[in-house]
């Protein structure tokens, strides 16, 4: 019988002495992750913010169809499931999205002609859930074993009737918010690598949300690098 | 040299970066300069309300269609917009008939989006009577000829063909609890704001150049759409991944999206000038 590796890592980032412009309110939920939990996909992961879960499964290089090889790069698909009804049109434009953020980053010309396939199941939705799921891609791409140039994450800030700045957003604080937007940052030079915005607002509170996202991916960047320490130093 | 050449070039993306060193395209084009844009209003007589854009060679006409609906119970003030994009196998080789592919989809995704966000039309102008009659404009975008920038193209046509619907007055009769249409009394919608997108594509993770065309959008890295109003106000920021981009690129992308803005506005408004003087 195979002894499967399991790795749990919990930090617990707090408010006050976050790196933000803006006072208290501006910290980041509580996170953890857990690798290789599922015996099937190449890679998993599952992936809580607050209560906030998106469960990652990536199954590849594999095999792809004639229709969908590219000759000098590994295809890489994207599937997101909704916790509840059939995947819809919202669904398939937030797949697009996380697929040219995995495409952005991940070195598929080491892989010509395969394919790269990212299944993410929500399990349970509590706000920030496109950052969920990219945090989770993210841990499944690294599970797996898929070469990267760079890590990436998803971070999610809201914008209230005021002008003020959440980062990490509950269901409830996404709805009240003015805007809400949401970032994936690269791991390397903290690049913008996807965006995406729901709401109102103007272009210096564009600049300051980037700001604040970048300083709470260094948060989540930390986290990356001490959970796969801890996996790996148990082997 | 043709501005749409169709051939195999054996190296595209190296031909590509022997213009992008001059600081110009293929087309002739400067970095930061659009294609001609072109609007017809008007021109479906069985729609409420149309459009024509053509950008370049990238064609879209929307037509929009207004319908009575019940509205739903958690809202029932409010009416209903409810846009969709059709890239038929007319417009590109790629698409092919059956549902709606991916690029469909995410476009009709990102047209309600921007609906949604910059409040162009309140919902609550679209209710007549609350909780039992109000307004559904169903806007249909087809695309009849896809040479990039699709985004920029839908977003005008949709705001132009809105610009131009209009709705007959309905009163409900009290005893026989009937809408009465009055189709010689009609009036424009409220359009409170103009939200206009404004494209870039993103070459080797540094240059930025706006209105792609087909084979721009496909030698790519990366793009990005900006949608503004005329207030300086973002209704999106939409990055579909692609190489990452600093803050101060964003800057520059956000001060020609402002230029484009007030340039399509002026566009628009002399085309609805000399349509009502008719």
């Amino acid at each position: 019988m195979e002894v499967v590796m399991r790795a749990d890592a919990k930090v617990r980032v707090e408010s006050g002495t976050e790196s933000s412009p803006r006072g208290p309110g501006c910290s980041l939920r509580h996170f953890a992750c857990e690798q290789n939990l599922l015996s099937r996909p190449d890679g998993s992961a599952s992936f809580l913010q607050g209560d906030t879960s998106v469960l990652a499964g990536v199954y590849g290089p594999a095999e792809v169809k004639v229709s969908k090889e590219i000759f000098n790069k590994a295809t890489l698909e994207v599937i997101l499931r909704p916790k509840i009804g059939l995947p819809g049109v919202a669904e398939k434009s937030q797949e697009r999205l996380i697929r040219n953020t995995c495409e952005a980053v991940v070195l598929g010309a080491l892989h010509p002609r395969t394919s790269i396939t990212v299944v993410l199941q929500v399990v349970s939705d509590a706000g920030s859930l496109l950052a969920c799921c990219l945090n989770a891609a993210c841990m499944a791409l690294v599970d797996a074993g898929v070469p990267m140039r760079a890590l990436f994450c998803g971070v999610t800030c809201a914008l209230d009737s005021d002008g003020n700045l959440l980062l990490d957003p509950t269901a409830k604080q996404e709805k009240k918010a003015r805007a809400v937007l949401t970032f994936a940052l690269d791991s390397v030079e903290q690049k913008l690598l996807m965006s995406t915005t729901k709401g109102l607002y103007s272009d210096a509170e564009l600049q300051q949300c980037l700001a604040a996202a970048q300083a709470a991916s260094q948060h989540i960047f930390r986290f990356y690098r001490e959970s796969l320490q801890r996996r790996y130093s148990k082997s | 040299p043709s501005a749409g050449v169709k051939g195999i070039t054996v190296e595209p993306l190296e031909y590509y970066r022997r213009f992008l060193k001059e600081n110009c395209r293929p087309d002739g084009r400067e970095l930061g300069e659009f294609r001609t844009t072109t609007v017809n209003i008007g021109s479906i007589s069985t729609a409420d309300g149309s459009a024509l854009v053509k950008l370049g060679n990238t064609t879209v006409i929307c037509g929009v269609k207004a319908e009575f609906a019940t509205p739903s119970t958690d809202a029932p003030a409010k009416g209903y917009i409810v846009p969709n994009v059709d890239l038929p196998p007319l417009c590109s080789s790629r698409f092919r008939t059956g549902p709606p592919g991916e690029e469909a989809q995410v476009t009709s995704q990102f047209i309600a989006d921007v609906i949604e966000n910059s409040q162009i039309i309140k919902k609550e102008d679209l209710c007549i009577s609350p909780g039992k009659l109000a307004w559904v404009l169903y806007c249909d975008l087809i695309c009849l000829d896809y040479d990039g920038n699709i985004l920029d193209a839908c977003t005008f046509a949709l705001l132009a063909a809105l610009k131009n619907v209009q709705l007959p007055e309905v009163t409900i009769n009290e005893e026989t609890a009937l809408a009465e249409v009055n189709l010689k009394k009609k009036s424009y919608l409220n359009i409170r704001t103009n939200p206009v997108a404004t494209s870039f594509a993103v070459f080797d993770d540094t240059l930025l150049i706006v209105d792609p065309t087909g084979e721009e959008e496909h030698l790519a890295t990366g793009t990005l759409t900006v949608v503004m109003n005329e207030h300086g106000k973002l209704c999106c920021l939409h990055k579909p991944g692609g190489s990452g981009l600093t803050g101060a690129k964003l800057q520059d992308c956000m001060s020609r999206a402002v230029t484009r803005q007030k340039e399509v506005k002026k566009l628009m408004d002399e085309v609805i000038k000399s349509m009502n003087q008719k």
